[in-house]
């Protein structure tokens, strides 16, 4: 093969070797740099959703304003929350998960790197997909749920919906099997399942919802997108379709998607507020298990989505007590929290602040998904601003603030800068303030009787309700204002934080152990583990009274002790393959929109022949994993 | 309105027997006083609201029940919040790190008794809020024990259209019932008449008097509702539609049997056929022949005694100005208010009827068209 010849030759070009400069970004397989692009993504996305529920806010501020026309609104609250749903929140936590991942289990890197590029290229040009509909004749307009046989009409513009969100499928799917294989054998030596950090418990449990969950909403998509766009018929009552189908399946996916934003952001509070109580993490099994637990009962309770739809009596009765079951495991993991916290020498830095907001905020969320879980009543609640209100405070007060947790936690292990904690904090309260501003009067307009995506504030409603929505459209501003200062601390302490040094916090978990920024290949030595926590147990001997007690210097091994000198450790290479191959998705997607069939043959021969050079691509010169590959003529 | 004897006759006599006032199957709120003290704080909270569309405000007993229960629920829900919520505040003063402290922590790693506890104290609260749960969901659900009015609920891109099957009554957006009688809606979505094609999901819901329930093309869905006062009661679909979910909203009269009786006898009679040669009259020809345009009689059926009442694409006019509003019930049926929306309906009500023929076209009607038609419609009493 050519390929193998340029090998031969010993020609350094076979991989993109450049360590700077835009090319190495597209090309990168680190995933550390990965993690890095999913964060500045999640953050360009979430600023056009957050200006999206700004003119919704704004049009509702009060009753029979007409700023946005009816047409526009439904577009904006349907890409409201598909951006946020699935180009923020999970890739926020897929953030997060690239970057940590290895370092906290010891790895150099995650099991398929290329891949793990894949799935970030899939998410973005997902994101550009569905975003290009604006330009093409208008976003989608049937709601993030999609229900049909509204969305199977065209003039909800759904096509975009279903193919944008099978293309974010594909990434969401690829990253699952990346880290479950990840996570599963690549630990290092002695980091048995229960030495875990529970971040990564977390991250395992959501990969497995992922895995189980993405594939039903793909069958779903690809039965909603033949609708649209092929005249299938398969949620058309007239011809013998269900519309009541697409609900199970849609919310058989839904419903553990909830979980697969919230179970993320569980992780970081479990590692934050350990080590800012300075305490272990509080029953540190029962949090495990009652993630698992959380997990295997997300999948059957999706019908409480559908309590007013066209099921009967006996569906109804069963979901609801599913429901109320599942706050069993969630209780669980709010009182082991706050006992984590009690008897500790707790530090208020603005993680902190925010983890422990996230309990609070969570607490109502979750108090009022009980209330949801009520059949009778919940026929009054169903699609009124008392749900809105609900997944806001779950998915805002909830993931979010424990995602900007992690932010604030991790920021000086990716930048080595600590970020100002003076500005962290005019956010974090703020942050609370416009967050509570916002979504706590919309449970009074829900029970007042405001339903939800409904493009004018009827003045019928009366005064009252106009004096909530005036509340949460003002709420908006100072989100806006807190979310500003947050972007300018992230820019601003890049290069004037102060620096933070490898271990900031006197962390308790492996990856405050190596270099900080890490090196490409994570640590010099991989660490054997002894302990969970085993940094804290390098650091901090234990006194017969349990009391940490810090160990001489010198007398340790909190740092790699080869300093550098390791010789060569083999990296995975940078390849451009995963970027080229995915790109074909592009004339694929438009292709399926508009059934246009040379788009899809494109897209198709483009994608396959994407596929061969990223299997074909050569190793690049001077590995040593394989020495006796190096030169060898056949493969 | 001229009321013919035979008329009243037809509504006692109709094919199935005529409704009577029935027993309340509700049981009388407010007789737990336990739980009235432990509500005290929710109650302050909830009295200070009371509007039209307004679940906190209930009117009957299939809104009444759900009602109590969610108080209750409520109720235990304040006190966990309250306790949760101290519990971390206090956690969070209590063991903060002083300035200058630089003590460690005992490092306890759990506690399996108390694990135990808070494993098992939520599962008995939830335990205590399923069981009347469960009940309550068969309750509201079940046809009702004693008799009931049936109504069939349509629902169409972006109105409520209303069948009342005992007296062979259309109409649209505002529904009469007898007051203190359950009323059973039979309910389906569809844009045509009567088939499934084309149709979306919708959802019925007047919070004074029940929750919503979805109407489902292809799928017959129930609601029971009952008012215990007489009055008007507002809602609106709940369930997003498209374009004009918004405008879609639904009224429920509440009279007394008599006066609803009156109403019924008055909707079983014909329209009144204007007298030759009046603006009216004109208004009726072109009601039935816009000449190359679409006429109106293609989707609104008008009525005349002749020949079968069915329901036509757009609502049934047979009786247009015993309603306060149209257009989804957004507009007041005021002479200005429809020469508006004859002359450009989607200025009143943004519909799509050049993209998919939803909703109502522009038939650019000239002012002297528009001034018979308007007339016309005025005279449908």
């Amino acid at each position: 093969m050519a390929t193998m010849t340029a090998a031969e030759t010993g020609q350094s070009r076979l991989r993109p070797s450049k360590p700077t400069g835009f090319l190495s970004w597209v090309a990168t397989t680190d995933h550390k740099r990965i993690g890095i692009l999913y964060f500045w993504t999640v953050l360009v996305f979430f600023f056009i959703g957050g200006v999206e529920s700004s003119l919704m806010r704004a049009q509702l501020a009060q009753a029979e304003l007409s700023l946005i026309t009816p047409e526009i609104y439904n577009q904006m609250f349907t890409m409201h929350g598909i951006t946020m749903v699935f180009l923020v929140v999970m890739p926020f936590a897929a953030a997060f998960f690239n970057y940590l991942l290895p370092l906290m289990i010891g790895a150099r890197d995650v099991a398929f790197p290329r891949l793990n590029a894949f799935s970030y290229w899939f998410y973005l040009f997902g994101g550009i997909f569905l975003y290009s509909s604006f330009f093409l004749g208008g976003a989608p307009n049937g709601s993030w749920v999609g229900y049909a046989p509204l969305s199977s009409d065209a003039v909800s513009n759904m096509a975009f919906y279903a193919v944008g969100l099978q293309i974010l499928g594909v990434s969401s799917l690829a990253s699952a099997v990346n880290f479950i294989v990840t996570i599963l054998n690549m630990r290092a030596p002695g980091m048995t399942f229960m030495r875990m950090p529970m971040m990564v418990w977390m991250a395992l449990t959501t990969s497995f919802l992922l895995l189980f969950a993405v594939p039903i909403i793909a069958v779903a998509l690809f039965m909603l997108q033949f609708d649209a766009v092929f005249d299938a018929q398969f949620f058309q009552p007239a011809s013998g379709g269900d519309p009541i189908l697409y609900q199970h399946l849609f919310w058989l996916f839904g419903h553990p998607e909830v979980y697969i934003m919230i179970l993320p952001a569980m992780g970081i509070v479990s590692e934050v507020m350990p080590t800012f109580s300075r305490k272990p993490l509080f029953g540190y099994a029962a949090m495990a298990f009652a993630g698992a637990a959380i997990g295997f009962i997300g999948f059957g309770v999706w019908a409480h989505h559908m309590f007013t739809s066209a099921i009967g009596p006996v569906p109804r009765a069963a979901f609801a007590v599913a429901t109320m079951f599942i706050a069993v495991p969630t209780g669980i993991k709010i009182f082991n929290w706050v006992f984590t916290m009690w008897g500790g020498r707790i530090r208020f830095t603005t993680a902190m602040l925010f983890s422990v907001g996230f309990v609070s905020m969570f607490t109502i969320g979750g108090l009022s998904g009980v209330v949801h879980s009520i059949v009778p009543h919940n026929a009054q609640q169903h699609d009124t601003y008392f749900v809105v209100a609900h997944f806001h405070y779950v998915l805002f007060g909830g993931a979010l603030f424990g995602l900007i947790s992690g932010v604030y936690y991790w920021y000086p292990k990716v930048t080595g800068r600590l970020m100002s904690e003076k500005l962290g904090k005019f956010h974090f309260w703020t942050w609370l303030l416009g967050f509570n501003l916002t979504f706590g009067p919309m449970h009074m307009s829900g029970l007042l009787g405001q339903p939800r995506r409904t493009s004018v504030l009827p003045g019928e409603l009366g005064t009252t309700v106009e004096t909530y929505n005036l509340l949460s459209s003002l709420g908006v501003i100072v989100l806006a204002v807190s979310a500003s200062v947050f972007l300018y601390n992230l820019l601003r302490s890049m290069k004037h934080g102060e620096a933070s040094g490898d271990d900031p916090w006197d962390a308790r978990t492996i990856e405050w152990m190596t270099a900080t920024p890490p090196k490409v290949h994570n640590f010099d030595v991989i660490p054997v583990i002894t302990a969970r926590d085993e940094f804290w147990h390098r650091k901090y001997a234990e006194s017969d009274q349990h009391i940490p007690v810090a160990v001489p210097v010198g007398a340790s091994v909190d740092h790699d002790e080869h300093d550098g000198d390791v010789g060569h450790i083999h990296m995975p290479d940078p390849s451009l393959w995963p970027a080229i191959h995915t790109l074909g998705v592009m004339p694929l997607g438009y292709g399926l929109v508009y059934a246009n069939w040379l788009l899809i043959g494109i897209g198709l021969v483009w994608m396959v022949a994407g596929v061969f050079g990223w299997i074909i691509e050569p190793l690049a010169e001077g590995d040593d994993d394989e020495p006796a590959l190096v030169g060898a003529a056949t493969h | 309105m001229n009321l013919g004897s035979d008329s009243q006759a037809d509504a006692r006599h109709s094919r199935q027997p005529a409704p009577r006032p029935g027993r309340r199957p509700g049981r009388r709120p407010g007789r737990r006083p336990g739980r009235i003290a432990l509500l005290l704080g929710v109650a302050l909270v909830l009295a200070a609201c009371s509007g039209e569309q307004n679940a906190l405000d209930p009117a009957g007993p299939y809104a009444q029940r759900p009602h109590d229960l969610i108080l209750y629920v409520f109720g235990i829900g304040a006190l966990v919040f309250v306790l949760v919520q101290g519990l971390i505040l206090y956690t969070s003063f209590r063991y903060r790190r002083r300035e200058g402290d630089d003590s460690m922590p005992e490092q306890v790693h759990g506690n399996t008794k108390l694990e135990i506890v808070w494993t098992l104290i939520p599962a008995i609260i939830l335990a205590a809020i399923a069981v009347p749960t469960v009940q309550m969901i068969f309750e509201q659900m079940d046809e009702p024990e004693v008799d009931f009015l049936t109504v069939e609920v349509i629902g169409h891109r972006w109105w409520f259209e209303y069948y009342y099957p005992d007296y062979d009554i259309y109409t649209a957006n505002e529904m009469a019932i007898p007051v203190g009688m359950p009323v059973r809606l039979e309910m389906t979505a569809t844009d045509l008449a009567r088939s499934p094609d084309l149709g979306v999901i919708h959802s019925f819901w007047i919070p004074r008097l029940a929750g919503k329930q979805d109407l489902v093309p292809g799928h017959t869905t129930y609601l029971n509702l009952q008012a215990d006062i007489p009055g008007r009661f507002i809602g609106q679909c709940a369930e997003y539609c498209g374009l004009s979910h918004a405008n879609m909203r639904a009224r429920v009269e509440a009279m007394d049997m008599a006066d609803f009786e009156t109403w019924v006898a008055a909707q079983r009679t014909p329209a009144t056929v204007p007298a030759d040669g009046t603006l009216e009259a004109r208004g009726r020809e072109l009601f039935g022949d816009l000449g190359a345009r679409q006429a109106c009689a293609s989707c609104h059926q008008v009525w005349e005694g002749n020949g079968l009442r069915g329901p036509g694409q757009g609502p049934d006019l047979t009786h247009l100005m015993s309603r306060i509003e149209f257009a989804g019930a957004i507009h007041d049926m005021t002479p200005e208010n429809l020469r508006a929306w004859l002359k450009d309906p989607n200025s009143m009500k943004p519909m799509q009827y050049e993209v998919n023929g939803i909703g109502m076209p522009n038939l650019n009607l000239d002012d002297d068209e528009l001034d018979a038609l308007t007339a016309y419609l005025l005279s449908l009493r």
